[in-house]
């Protein structure tokens, strides 16, 4: 029985992880992006360092345990002793080395992985602009250089960055594509900044990573990132699309549905953006580039104002 | 008249919460039977109920904390069976209005009243002994502290019942825990529960704060204090420092929701990462109110069952002493993805990971400790070595997330999940249990089970490993927290394996249930009785007493020359009882039912709050406003236990002294 056993065992074995690893693709571990590569590499160093002391410690706690077992009489026993200065300065200098060195990390990547850090991007490519709104329970993308507006779905070209606003006109959210990198908080009267760039063609994943109520688990999107043909292409097609997006029909849409399907918006009322974070503020919005607070003219938030 | 509440308000419409309810119904029903039937009730009202004596108090707190360690995994095992089925386009067995109550009550009920209960308990059953007191510096304070934390516990479970819980995550964020979008009852028991709860909570830190730096037996300097006290002094500081940070962030919530003020809305000025900096100000200092005192635990197991003192005592103090100035510095790691900017980012990261050279020291000292020792592996070893490897695997990943442009992917994610609870259980579970198995003879008399321990352990252990580590993968995988279904083909085999592991658990609670009832069956057996007080062979203090004690410690107080006083008065033949001696009358508190009442009356008040019953909750104020004018006028709440009844006490003792001693 048990030679028969074995050889089976060993067999499914190898089938069952070779299956597990080639259908597995690790999202966060599988960047597409030069974001999501640093943040993958970060991971990983860190790691490594603090294996340095973890392993050690796993395996001294196995062994100290064993070999300092009670039946193991021909050990020593120090019975008294619990003091030792070298060993003292031994082990608080380990972690401080460690820590020192994933502090400088930390300082480093803190800065260079900065997501209001505009992304560098080849000489003659532009950025894109997306302004993205939380709604309850989907996603509103607003192109507004192209004056279109998506839902639940959003495309880039590739190898261009993507500057991104972002916001909520419903509960907190957090915007999350995890093959690209960072995600950050989107939250109502305020706007968030993050740059974000996908290096190769894809159909990403994008979900909402922070609780928000019960559409919660079908706020998702598609983030395609495709050539920029292809891109200009999606555009054109959004652009084809009968519905518009403005004062009037935007409170139908921001209110609550779940697993809404896409949607695609041939216009959007320039400033619809801007409305939205200032009706949480009087009426104002800070200017990104500037700092400076502006006022939101009345008529773009004229009928927005009353989603309660 | 009834405010919100009507009959729509009973689920009786949903299977699983009648089946709940008749469940805890026939129970509560067998247990109340069965003290009427052995004429119980008076036994317990005068003994445990209106009792003042902390080490009694510490036993309920540790049975209300296993009550919601229950509760609290019946909850987890419901969420985990979710996700192991909602894939695919099947929904699953529980609507989001139902699983997103399941999360946030999980969370909520295991941190304030399976852990905070269970840290409680052990403080109180350990920390006057430990010291050499007769009892805390405020007895009546400790009752109240001890009703508060459980009528809370029992506002969560009617919520079960009559209404809903909230929906919100155990810290409910704004602005979906405002009126607008929450507009049941839900977030209002949350409020309440953990209003009340931390009432009692903060009235115990005070307590034990007085009674460590006023009480402790002559001789006993801070620097020979043994480690779990230092540990429980340093939690004390905390939960001074921190729970009234929670107070003043339910509080604020509680004004948004009842007066509609805007201090976390999202509109008429409120800011809801407000809210996220204040709740996470109290947030991570608890941890380590949590965390600590396992260190403790730990740092007295292993020197007891290394058969040799702690290494590095001071260490072991200053490394302590550190954690607990940082961790009130750490809070915004809670929320890098805010858009801070990268300096505040990477200050509040670097102080995180700061504390993490505090806490591998102090794995190094238990390390230290077990080398050239003579370990005898009894089942609270067991505890230590899985929680010394684990919590290192937590630890790490802790440093991860603190790094924040790591966390910026891992945010949210059950990687986070993971972690926390690979820290929680691997260091807060595993020492509390640890703990529950070393003190438990001192608290009864007799030891627990050994073999049904190991396997409790066994169970625990691998059980963690199984459920936990697919959580880190799915978490890299992209896969959010709370999430209530999915359809991500590369998730569902790791949650399968998951929920392997939560029935793991489940017969790891299933042996821990076994193990008490085996050691209460057998609990007159030789070889289970502790006669001596000192059943290990330990260092401390608590263990120079009879097992249990009598209810006023130590006849005469102990005398502390040395670090480990009991172990340098055993070695130099020093008797540290004194029996014998020069007996004199001790002032003692007398039991009070005040404490009960003021939660009775607390209970009331919260719930007609909860339903906006105000009649109700009028009552209840009034009710906890007259029981304390009462109990402060009345001056008779002590008495002399006369020293023949000292003399008696100590003279039994003596006799099982001598003859433990004989039959060895």
């Amino acid at each position: 029985m048990k030679k028969k056993i074995l050889p089976r065992l060993t067999k499914l074995m190898s089938l069952s992880s070779a299956a597990l690893l080639a259908g597995c693709t690790w999202d966060t571990l599988d960047p597409k992006g030069v974001v999501g590569a640093q943040e993958k590499s970060l991971i990983l160093t860190s790691t490594y360092a603090m294996l340095l002391v973890v392993i050690p410690v796993c395996i001294l706690t196995l062994l100290f345990a064993w070999q300092y077992r009670q039946s193991n009489t021909s050990a020593e026993y120090l019975p008294k002793w619990s003091h030792s200065n070298k060993i003292e300065v031994i082990i608080w200098a380990i972690p401080s080395l460690i820590i020192l060195f994933l502090a400088v990390l930390t300082y480093q990547t803190c800065h260079s992985l900065d997501p209001y850090k505009p992304l560098e991007a080849e000489a003659n490519v532009k950025p894109i602009h997306v302004d993205v709104v939380a709604l309850d329970w989907k996603w509103l993308f607003i192109y507004p250089d192209e004056g279109i507006a998506t839902v639940n779905q959003m495309a880039m070209p590739v190898n261009t960055p993507v500057d991104f606003r972002i916001t909520s006109d419903s509960v907190m959210n957090s915007f999350f594509i995890p093959q690209l990198g960072t995600m950050i908080y989107a939250m109502a009267g305020m706007q968030t900044q993050l740059h974000l760039i996908a290096n190769e063609a894809g159909d990403f994943q994008g979900e909402s990573s922070n609780f928000s109520g019960k559409g919660f688990s079908d706020m998702r999107f598609r983030a395609l990132a495709m050539p920029a043909d292809q891109y200009s292409a999606w555009v054109e097609k959004v652009k084809a699309s009968s519905e518009q997006l403005d004062s009037a029909s935007y409170p139908k849409l921001a209110a609550p549905s779940e697993a809404n399907p896409v949607e695609y918006f041939s216009h959007v009322d320039a400033g619809l953006f801007d409305a939205i974070v200032a009706k949480y503020n009087d009426g104002m919005v800070m200017d990104k580039s500037t700092g400076k607070m502006l006022h939101v003219q009345q008529s773009a938030m004229s009928d927005m104002n009353m989603k309660e | 008249m009834f405010g919100k509440l009507t009959l729509s308000a009973i689920p009786y419409d949903v299977p699983i919460l009648v089946g709940t309810f008749i469940g805890a119904a026939i129970a509560g029903l067998a247990v109340v039977g069965l003290i009427t039937y052995y004429g119980k009730w008076g036994y317990l009202w005068r003994e445990w109920l209106t009792s003042v004596d902390h080490k009694r108090i510490g036993v309920m707190y540790i049975v209300v904390a296993l009550v919601a360690l229950f509760r609290g995994f019946a909850d987890a095992i419901m969420m985990r069976s979710q996700l192991a089925l909602a894939y695919a386009g099947n929904p699953g067995y529980l609507p989001p209005h139902h699983y997103d109550q399941i999360f946030s009550a999980h969370g909520t009920i295991m941190i304030f009243f399976m852990a905070m209960a269970f840290m409680q308990g052990l403080m109180n059953i350990v920390v006057p002994l430990q010291i050499g007191a007769r009892d805390v510096a405020f007895p009546f304070v400790n009752t109240l502290s001890f009703w508060m934390t459980t009528i809370s516990f029992l506002l969560v479970n009617v919520s079960l019942f009559i209404g809903e819980f909230s929906q919100c995550g155990w810290l409910a964020y704004p602005p979906l825990s405002e009126q607008q979008f929450s507009p049941g009852v839900g977030v209002d028991y949350y409020i309440w529960a953990v209003q009340l709860s931390g009432v009692g909570t903060l009235l115990t830190g005070v307590n034990f704060f007085a009674t460590i730096v006023k009480m402790r037996a002559p001789g006993m300097t801070y620097m020979r204090m043994p480690v779990f006290t230092w540990t429980i002094f340093c939690t004390t500081v905390l939960i001074m420092v921190a729970f009234p940070i929670l107070t003043v962030a339910m509080g604020l919530l509680g004004l948004d929701r009842y007066l509609g003020m805007h201090f976390f809305t999202n509109d008429g000025g409120g800011n809801q990462m407000l809210y996220l900096s204040v709740i996470w100000g109290w947030g991570h200092p608890e941890v380590y109110i949590l965390v600590l005192p396992a260190f403790g635990a730990f740092s007295e197991i292993t020197q007891t069952f290394s058969r040799k003192p702690l290494f590095g005592y001071k260490t072991m103090v200053y490394a302590t002493a550190s954690i607990m100035v940082l961790s009130l510095v750490v809070w915004v790691h809670h929320f890098f993805t805010m858009g801070a900017g990268p300096n505040v980012n990477a200050f509040f990261g670097i102080m995180t990971m700061i504390i993490a050279v505090p806490t591998g020291v102090k794995i190094f000292n238990w390390l230290f400790t077990m080398y050239k020792g003579r370990i005898e592996f009894h089942a609270t070893m067991y505890w230590v070595i899985g929680f010394m490897i684990t919590f290192s695997i937590g630890g790490m990943t802790g440093v991860m997330l603190a790094i924040p442009a790591s966390d910026f992917v891992l945010h949210n994610s059950l990687f986070v999940i993971a972690h926390f609870h690979n820290v929680i259980i691997g260091g807060v579970y595993f020492g509390y249990v640890a703990a529950m198995n070393f003190w438990f003879p001192k608290s009864f008399g007799f030891k627990l089970n050994e073999a049904w321990g190991k396997r409790a352990f066994w169970c625990w252990f691998i059980g963690f490993y199984v459920a936990f580590m697919p959580l880190y993968v799915v978490g890299f995988e992209g896969m959010t927290r709370r999430m209530n279904h999915y359809d991500n083909p590369e998730w569902h085999p790791w949650l399968l394996i998951a929920e392997v592991g939560a029935v793991l658990i489940a017969c790891g609670i299933v042996c821990q249930l076994t193990q008490l009832y085996v050691s209460i069956r057998d609990r007159n057996l030789a070889e289970n009785r502790d006669l001596t007080g000192d059943p290990w062979n330990a260092r401390t203090l608590e263990w120079s007493t009879s097992s249990p004690p009598p209810f006023y410690n130590f006849a005469i107080l102990p005398e502390v020359h040395e670090l480990d006083a009991f172990a340098h008065d055993k070695e130099a033949g020093i008797d540290t009882r004194r029996a014998g001696g020069d007996y004199q009358p001790i002032h003692m508190p007398k039991n009070t039912a005040c404490g009960f009442l003021i939660g009775a009356f607390s209970f009331v008040l919260g719930f007609g709050a909860i339903w906006y019953i105000w009649w109700l909750a009028a009552v209840g104020l009034i009710g906890v406003i007259a029981t304390v004018i009462a109990r402060s006028a009345d001056n008779d709440v002590d008495y002399y236990v006369p020293v023949s009844e000292v003399a008696r006490i100590e003279q039994e003792h003596t006799h099982n002294l001598m003859a433990a001693q004989a039959a060895e």
